[in-house]
């Protein structure tokens, strides 16, 4: 049987790589992946606890966090093309009309 | 048994007609405003009427309770009216000489702006005097007190687009925030001993207590702290100066708050609390010092004055330091006979003064009348009459209440002939000033046509604001010389009832409960019972001080009739005397350079630089300017770049999770 850690250490690698690529990167679809990245890294510890202690609730949450992404790809996606519509770039660095 | 008085609505019917005219009165007409005025006046004036017809059947004292005022732990005020003797009499001077001055007011203030908000004014006076005079407790006479001091300011200050107007109403409400802060510690002193304020807790309190003969207890303490909130409102020194300025206010607030009413307050107030002042023999001699001290000083300095209005007020405070010697020597009771004649006397002459200058337009220096005898015949002979009575000529009312106090003054337990002599003196310079005034506004030649080019002490700026300025002397209207005649009468008849008779009157509020040491004869019980010996005694006073009197009209009519140039003369040679009197023995400088120069000093460098500016506003401004510059530099996170957000968000979930592994790991 796989020990647990060797989930945990797979989810924080899987985490981190979109942390790191939420960061660095300057394309909003590309962050936009990193962000499923980390939902999934977040994800797959769920399931190993879940599998890990015998209980349901791990699982059940992993459903919701999917509906939720699902979602979120949804209305995340339709923003980004209404974002490319109005400035005709998806460079996150251009897209600053807050700042002060 | 006793009916309902609802002594009440004795104050507060004049507070209605305020209110009225305060609020609306800016849409009435003059006639409307006046008619209110007077109509609430006259009713509170009806109701003491009422009330005095049925005094007989009255059982005094007699107290009526509206309803509780405030109440902290074990101590309780409650809104209560008094009736007794002494605020029977109080109430009838004030209504009564009060409604006449309102009727006066409604023709001599005709031609002024503000007519709607000076009869409210007026009224208001009116409703804080009577509260006054009717409270059942220390803490609401004091609403009263500080209530007339109000009205005071605002009616001195009348005219307040005079810069002399604004600056006498400020000066009168300042000095007498002196005197009201040793009333108000003299209170707390009476709150620490006796847990009340109620009169009659109060006194009863008090009451087993015997005189404080050996060393100063807290009741001479209280004693003296009351005196010193009497010397403000009463104009007594060291604190009269505002009352020589108040005079920059109408002629009819001069009568009424000035002279008849409100500066008799300090009087009231220590007669009210002759309980307290029976047992503190030594206070009672410090009031008849300042009294008697009072009395010379301001006479004196009468004598020189040429402003018509000045020389009443000196004369005002120079009465009302008679009234302080009576209180001071126990005779409570003719403290209170000669506040009563001297409001009708007092109001009279000052009545009689606005329809001088009524009729002069608007001059007030009396060497720019003269000669004014046989142009305003009414005003001339009610003055007179309000002339003689100050002086002291008998049979009119000022003999019998200023003999009386002479008389005392003599043969009470704390009298001095010392006391008598001054006394007699001051009724000799009374006489004398009186007379001058008299002399130099009726008789001679009318100066009012002579060029002053030269004239260095020009007063006429004082009196600009009138609007009476149309041309030749003529006598004022009848409304004006209804209150003169009717006060001129009681001028003459006011003292009639005798020392005696309203000695008995009153016995029923300084007799009872005397201390049963030797401060019992303080207030002799009556004066038959001094014995035969003293009878001739006060006949001998009482021709000594009518001589006295005769002598100052002579003096005055040599002087200021037969030889007018005399006087100038005298002031020539006597030049350093005359000109000290002449500069009031430059009192106000004195004070100026001791107590308000270094008070603006303090108050510029200390409170407003350092404390004010440095301290509150250094605080609140800096506490500001330090938010403001945090945030500036707090902003410079808000970049509007989504992945600097992001970092910061990394950041403190790292720092968040950092800590709890640490927290974990302890």
């Amino acid at each position: 049987m796989v020990p647990l850690s060797y989930y945990l250490v797979l989810s924080g690698i899987l985490f981190a790589c979109g942390v790191t690529g939420f960061l660095i990167k300057r394309n909003i679809i590309t962050i936009f992946m990193s962000i499923e990245l980390m939902l999934n890294g977040v994800n797959l510890s769920f399931v190993a606890f879940a599998a890990r202690w015998q209980q349901l609730s791990g699982q059940v949450f992993v459903f919701f966090v999917m509906v939720v992404a699902a979602a979120e790809a949804a209305v995340g996606l339709a923003i980004i093309i209404a974002v490319f519509r109005t400035r005709e770039t998806l460079n996150i660095d251009q897209v600053n009309l807050l700042k002060l | 048994m006793t009916p309902n008085l609802h002594l009440w609505l004795i104050p507060v019917l004049p507070l209605i007609g305020a209110a009225i005219n305060g609020l609306f009165g800016k849409r009435f007409s003059r006639p409307t405003v006046a008619a209110v005025a007077l109509t609430f006046c006259g009713a509170a004036f009806a109701m003491a009427l009422w009330i005095a017809a049925q005094f007989a059947s009255l059982s005094l004292l007699h107290i009526e309770t509206v309803g509780t005022w405030l109440r902290s732990g074990d101590f309780t005020a409650d809104f209560s009216f008094y009736l007794d003797q002494l605020s029977l009499v109080m109430l009838l001077v004030v209504t009564g000489v009060g409604f006449l001055i309102h009727i006066y007011s409604v023709s001599y203030m005709w031609e002024e702006g503000g007519y709607y908000r000076f009869f409210s004014y007026l009224n208001l006076f009116m409703f804080f005097m009577l509260t006054l005079v009717l409270a059942s407790n220390y803490l609401l006479m004091f609403i009263g007190w500080e209530g007339v001091g109000l009205a005071s300011y605002l009616l001195i200050g009348f005219w307040f687009t005079k810069d002399s107007a604004a600056a006498a109403g400020k000066k009168a409400f300042i000095v007498n925030r002196i005197g009201d802060f040793g009333f108000l510690i003299a209170l707390f002193l009476i709150i620490k001993h006796f847990g009340s304020l109620d009169f009659q807790q109060v006194f009863s309190s008090v009451r087993p207590y015997s005189a404080e003969t050996a060393g100063i207890g807290f009741l001479t303490a209280i004693a003296l702290l009351l005196m010193v909130g009497a010397a403000g409102k009463s104009a007594q020194i060291p604190l009269y100066v505002w009352l020589p300025d108040a005079m920059e206010g109408p002629t009819p607030v001069s009568a009424l708050i000035h002279a008849a009413t409100m500066v008799t307050a300090g009087v009231y107030m220590v007669a009210r609390s002759h309980v307290i002042f029976e047992r503190a023999p030594t206070a009672l001699t410090v009031v008849a010092i300042i009294g008697t001290l009072t009395a010379i000083f301001a006479a004196t300095i009468g004598m020189a004055q040429t402003d018509i209005k000045r020389v009443l007020a000196y004369s005002t405070i120079s009465q009302l330091g008679y009234m302080f010697l009576a209180c001071g020597v126990g005779a409570f009771s003719m403290g209170i006979f000669h506040l009563m004649t001297h409001a009708f006397f007092k109001g009279l002459l000052f009545l009689a003064a606005g329809s001088v200058i009524h009729a002069v337009g608007g001059e007030q220096d009396m060497r720019r009348m003269g000669g004014l005898r046989t142009k305003i015949p009414w005003t001339f002979w009610t003055m007179s009459a309000g002339t003689f009575a100050i002086a002291g000529f008998w049979p009119l009312a000022g003999f019998f209440s200023k003999d009386a106090i002479l008389f005392q003054a003599l043969t009470s337990p704390y009298g001095s002939w010392i006391y008598w002599a001054i006394g007699l003196f001051t009724a000799f310079l009374t006489s004398f000033y009186m007379f001058r005034q008299w002399f130099m506004t009726f008789f001679g030649e009318y100066g009012g046509d002579r060029d002053h080019a030269d004239d260095e002490h020009s007063w006429t700026g004082a009196s600009a604001p009138h609007g009476h300025g149309h041309g030749g002397v003529h006598e004022s209207p009848k409304v004006m010389l209804l209150p003169l005649a009717i006060l001129a009468v009681l001028s003459v008849v006011g003292g009639w009832m005798g020392s005696e008779r309203f000695d008995k009157f009153l016995s029923p509020v300084f007799h009872s409960g005397a201390t049963v040491s030797a401060v019992e004869k303080a207030t002799p019980p009556s004066f038959p019972a001094e014995g035969s010996k003293q009878e001739p005694s006060e006949t001998f006073l009482a021709i000594v001080s009518v001589a006295v009197a005769g002598f100052g009209f002579l003096l005055a009519w040599i002087l200021y009739h037969q030889r007018p140039e005399l006087p100038d003369q005298i002031a020539a040679s006597f030049h350093g005397l005359y000109h000290a009197i002449a500069s009031k023995y430059w009192i106000d400088e004195l004070y100026a350079v001791l107590f308000v120069k270094p008070l603006i000093a303090i108050s510029g460098i200390v409170f407003w630089r350092g404390i004010e500016q440095g301290v509150i506003d250094a605080t609140l401004d800096g506490s500001a300017d330090s938010a403001r510059e945090l945030s500036d530099n707090l902003r410079h996170m808000q970049s509007g770049n989504v992945r600097s957000y992001a970092g910061w968000i990394a950041i403190g979930a790292t720092a968040v999770i950092a800590y709890m592994v640490w927290v974990g790991m302890r």
